[in-house]
């Protein structure tokens, strides 16, 4: 720790601390355009100078290290002093050299209101240009459907550059030229490749990178700000969902440094046009193979009769990938109550099961704490298309430090180098009896397994989850104080119905089962649009949006998307989040825990509760870890090794296929968000095709 | 320099690849640098690929330069479009650099330029022969032998409009030309008779090594040169001293004088008009506690004729001062000066600004 002193303010800092670090540990604001904590340094814009006694010019606080700081003649602490008319006068010539190129567009800026240029021209800026020459002129890029470009607003920061080359790892964006002549773009303009690119107009302190689809929508002042939680994928994401009216019109990231520290996936992002399309609004009714709208209660009362006498075993219901805890109790409560052992949350079939112990399905290293890991192996999974974010924290550690990274499954371009091992389970037996990489996971102290959820969905999946589960203890992944066991899910939903039990009870069938010819008479589809269900079954679907759920039902109930209601969700480390709402359900649609329970009451089964917070409160007593918000109640791993090594059975030689073969159209929401659709036609299309 | 992209599509060759002996050289070059450092090597591979393929780099071979370096093809164009080296558009044959910066622009590039533009035509323009192209650049580091321009790899100096012109003619007829001073100049020489050398003052002192004698007689000082000087010498008796501040006799004494009185602030002031005692700013009338000026007396100020009418308010309006003056300060006892100088007449001890207007 150095001693430092900022505006008469005496701090102890590491020492390496740079200088504007330093002072903002002492309270001082220093304004800056370039730096951000999370990328390198670049030291170019100048905005944060600073007066370094003993320097004979103002210095860049960004680039200027405590530790090379001179003490006092007297071995007094360094002195830095943020608020001479020293300090003013060479932020007020920075920010004159900025503003002298760019132009005064502010009005028709995508990025007023929330432009640091413009907060900082507030504090720094003269009123009037001493600039008599043209201004530049830069033509705009093409980079992509998500961003959209204004170039001659840019001041080289090179923050966007940065970021695509630092933690998406997928270095698209440069600069060419120099000087005045320095502009950024793709190569020839091609769209940019990550699939975090939106977060550079995030990034972007001016208007020249802002979001294309958001492109003259809005404006931030007017938009309703609520704090939420992702659902595309299972990281759980922390998000703001920045709504108008009853529309939302976008969503941005919010810090949490465990999941996502401050970025988002694409998807994540720019899928809220989904959100306004193909929404089902009212209820709709199956009637001479037509659906027909209908009402609340004609649905309703189709769906009694049907239950009426039905055999309870040949009741089901599915739990699809975006329901929240809520609901998902509810109707759990509700095929209790009728008696009806056949309920899943495994829409793909996955042998990932409460069973096991609470660590066999979780993420038990959690996010944050891949940075600890010393030696990685994914087996099966895909995270840059599973788990952006995921992958963004593995790309971190692999920056970090060397850590060595083996891949069995497919062999495609994670970001980051790795060992690859060989395509299935094959290649994992042939691991496990030895080799290098083998030696490398032993000899870490903190050995990382990443199994990716799609093995267990496959048809050998016990016996692959078994050969996982001994290689786990054959390396100590799992020891006293660490869990190197991490399964990473790709549902929202999937860790919260686990939690909650919405697997099949004593002689229950799993989904796989229940969609098949013949197997059932009635089936409850809550929102699960991934399963193609057997003709023969009356299915009740309840969900969102016109998908393939619902292009297969009977009865359709309108249900509430994740924006819409508050919402329990437990992402794949296992940590409670809720979501807020931010809109109201369109039409006639309502929120899904609701409709159970005014379903119930039509079907002679009221449910014991009235109200949202009453059903939590009968959650929570069964599941006193699901009140504990933005914790993670640990599993037992060596519980979960044991109870996976005793799973027989003989793997086929298969290899691994991750699970999520089109990033941009996972669920509901995604398929009906024409952006997606736009991104998936450029990214994946063509390389599906390439792979053919 | 202006915005440099890549060669419109119709001039973009279909393929590029290495001629066997450039990959040969490419794999010494990036066995220079250590393993992973292998991008190192992207200027050489980008001016060997810029020479095989008739002086400009294709979008092409920028693809392979990165491929073959295993870089994202984005920093391979970004080392293209920094370094104005690298053509990325078609030259001639000749490609011609000229110098435009200012030793050959006042030696007459501007002539050369002339003769550059009707013979070929704008710049980065290719003749219909394909024979010559040319670009203004800067200083090539040839200014002695001003005005000059670079062909490919040579230089020709001492150009004058006519040498030029003759020598683009030799060029485009094939006949050879020589590097270098085209004037008849050899090298950097002296153009007319050599004599630098031949001048006696260079080897008696005069003029080669005056400067040192004049430090060296500094060192030895007497007690009397150092009185004038201004140091502190004890005073022995009451001596009629100037009536005025010692005034500097030789430029040696004013050197040796001004130096370590008047030591440079350590840092600069932000060169705000209350740092600065040098300026009658509002700021600084506030800083040192006086009125601040009416608004009516600045109205006044404006207007020479009105001037008499504020003198008669009573007021005496301090006129403009200054600290920094060039005059010497008055001398005072108290700063270890000539005892004498306190003696002096009031009139001669205020400061030179004050006494003008009680004169």
């Amino acid at each position: 720790m150095t001693k430092i002193i900022v505006d008469d303010v005496e701090v102890d800092v590491p020492a390496d601390y740079t200088l504007l670090q330093a002072c903002e540990a002492a309270g001082a604001e220093i304004p800056r355009f370039c730096f951000h904590e999370r990328l390198s340094i670049a030291g170019n814009c100048r905005m944060c100078l600073v007066e370094l006694k003993g320097a004979p010019k103002p210095v860049a606080s960004c680039a200027w290290g405590v530790r090379d700081c001179r003490p006092g003649p007297n071995g007094e602490p360094p002195t830095v002093v943020t608020k001479s008319p020293m300090v003013k006068k060479a932020r007020e010539g920075v920010m004159e050299f900025l503003l002298i190129n760019h132009p005064l567009d502010c009005p028709i800026c995508d990025q007023g209101g929330e432009c640091d240029l413009q907060d900082q021209a507030m504090a720094y800026g003269v009123d009037s240009s001493r600039f008599h020459e043209n201004k530049r002129a830069v033509p705009d890029k093409y980079i992509g459907p998500l961003v959209k470009t204004s170039m001659n607003r840019c001041i080289h920061c090179t923050r966007c550059i940065r970021f695509v080359a630092e933690v998406a790892g997928v270095p698209d964006l440069g600069a060419t030229g120099r000087g005045e002549d320095m502009e950024i773009t793709t190569y020839l303009e091609r769209a940019m490749g990550s699939e975090l690119q939106a977060n550079v107009a995030d990034l972007c302190p001016v208007g020249a990178l802002t979001h294309k689809p958001q492109a003259f929508n809005g404006r931030p002042w007017e938009l309703i700000k609520t704090p939420s939680i992702d659902v595309m994928d299972a990281v759980g994401s922390n998000i703001r969902v920045d709504a108008r009216g009853r529309e939302v019109m976008r969503v941005l990231p919010r810090v949490h440094e465990d999941i996502n520290e401050e970025w988002i996936s694409d998807k994540t992002r720019q899928h809220v046009d989904g959100l306004k399309l193909q929404r089902l609004d009212r209820p709709f009714l199956r009637e001479n193979g037509r659906l027909r709208p209908a009402t609340w209660a004609e649905a309703f009362a189709a769906i009694a009769a049907k239950l009426k006498g039905a055999d309870p075993k040949r009741v089901g219901a599915i739990a699809g990938d975006l329901a929240a805890v809520e609901e998902m109790w509810a109707l759990r409560s509700l095929m209790t109550a009728l008696g009806s052992p056949n309920i899943d949350c495994r829409q793909d079939g996955s042998v990932l099961s409460p069973a096991h112990g609470r660590a066999s399905y979780l993420f038990n290293p959690t996010i944050a704490g891949i940075e600890e890991a010393d030696a990685v192996l994914i087996v099966g999974a895909n995270p840059r298309r599973e788990a952006a974010i995921v992958n963004a924290r593995l790309r971190k550690r692999w920056r970090i430090g060397p850590l060595p990274v083996g891949v069995v499954g497919e062999r495609v371009d994670l970001t980051y180098d790795y060992a690859y091992l060989g395509a299935g389970p094959e290649s994992l037996a042939q691991l496990a009896k030895g080799g290098e990489f083998l030696d490398l996971l032993k000899s870490a102290e903190r050995p990382l397994i990443l199994v990716g959820a799609g093995i267990a969905a496959r048809p050998d999946g016990a016996a692959v989850l078994a050969a996982v589960a001994s290689l786990a203890a054959a390396v100590g992944a799992v020891t006293e104080g660490w869990n190197g066991l991490a399964v990473l899910q790709n549902a929202a939903s999937r860790v919260g119905g686990l939690d909650i039990g919405f697997v099949p009870g004593e002689g229950g069938l799993a989904a796989p089962a229940m969609v098949e010819a013949g197997a059932l008479d009635v089936l409850f589809n809550l929102g699960a649009d991934e399963i193609a269900i057997s003709p023969g079954a009356f299915v009740i679907y309840q969900g969102t949006h016109g998908d393939d759920g619902a292009h297969r039902a009977d009865v359709i109930l309108p249900g509430a998307a994740y924006t819409e209601k508050s919402g329990t969700y437990v992402n794949t480390e296992g940590r409670v989040q809720q979501t807020n709402r931010a809109v109201f359900p369109p039409g006639e649609a309502r929120e899904d825990w609701a409709i159970l329970r005014a379903l119930s009451d039509v079907v002679g089964h009221r449910l014991p509760f009235d109200s949202l917070p009453a059903l939590r409160r009968e959650l929570h007593a069964a599941h006193p870890h699901l009140a504990a918000l933005d914790e993670i109640a640990a599993g037992d791993g060596r519980a979960t090794l044991d109870a996976w090594a005793a799973l027989g059975g003989s793997a086929s030689s298969a290899g691994f296929v991750s699970p999520v073969a089109d990033f941009y159209l996972t669920n509901p929401i995604a398929r009906a968000s024409r952006i997606m659709a736009e991104c998936s036609a450029l990214h994946v299309t063509p390389a599906l095709e390439a792979a053919e | 320099m202006s915005v440099r992209r890549l060669a419109p599509a119709e001039d973009q060759p279909a393929s590029f690849s290495f001629t066997e002996e450039n990959e040969r050289w490419i794999e010494k070059q990036i066995a220079k640098y250590p393993d992973g450092r292998q991008a190192s090597a992207v200027i050489p591979m980008l001016w060997q690929a810029q020479k095989q393929h008739d002086g400009w780099l294709p979008q092409r071979a920028i693809e392979a330069v990165a491929a073959r370096l295993g870089m994202p093809v984005i920093r391979v164009l970004e080392v293209a479009t920094f370094y104005t080296m690298f053509n990325l558009e078609p030259v001639g044959r000749w490609f011609i650099q000229l110098c435009g910066t200012v030793p050959c622009h006042v030696k007459g590039s501007l002539d050369l330029k002339q003769v550059l533009l009707e013979r070929i035509g704008d710049q980065q323009h290719v003749t219909a022969d394909g024979n010559f192209s040319w670009l203004e650049v800067e200083c090539l580091g040839a200014c002695c032998n001003a005005p000059m321009l670079q062909i490919n790899d040579d230089y020709y100096e001492d150009l004058t409009p006519d040498l030029l012109i003759k020598l683009l003619d030799d060029l485009a007829a094939g006949r050879e030309v020589k590097p270098g001073p085209q004037n008849g100049r050899h090298a950097s020489e002296p153009h007319d008779a050599v004599k630098t050398l031949q001048d006696p003052a260079l080897f008696d002192g005069s003029l080669v090594g005056s400067w040192r004698k004049r430090f060296e007689q500094q060192d030895v000082k007497t007690p009397d040169e150092a009185k004038a000087a201004g140091e502190v010498v004890p005073p022995k008796a009451p001596e009629p001293a100037p009536a005025a501040a010692p005034t500097p006799q030789t430029e040696k004494q004013a050197a040796t004088a001004t130096g370590p009185n008047d030591p440079k602030p350590g840092r600069p002031d932000a060169g705000r008009p209350e740092h600065s005692a040098a300026a009658d700013a509002p700021a600084q009338r506030a800083k040192s506690g006086e009125e601040p000026v009416a608004a009516a007396k600045q109205a006044d100020a404006s207007d020479a004729s009105s001037k008499e009418g504020s003198e008669t308010t009573g007021e005496p309006v301090p006129a403009p001062q200054s600290e920094k003056s060039e005059e010497p300060t008055p001398s005072r006892p108290s700063e270890g000066k000539p005892a004498a100088a306190a003696d002096e007449p009031e009139a001669s001890k205020a400061p030179r600004g004050r006494s003008k207007e009680t004169e």
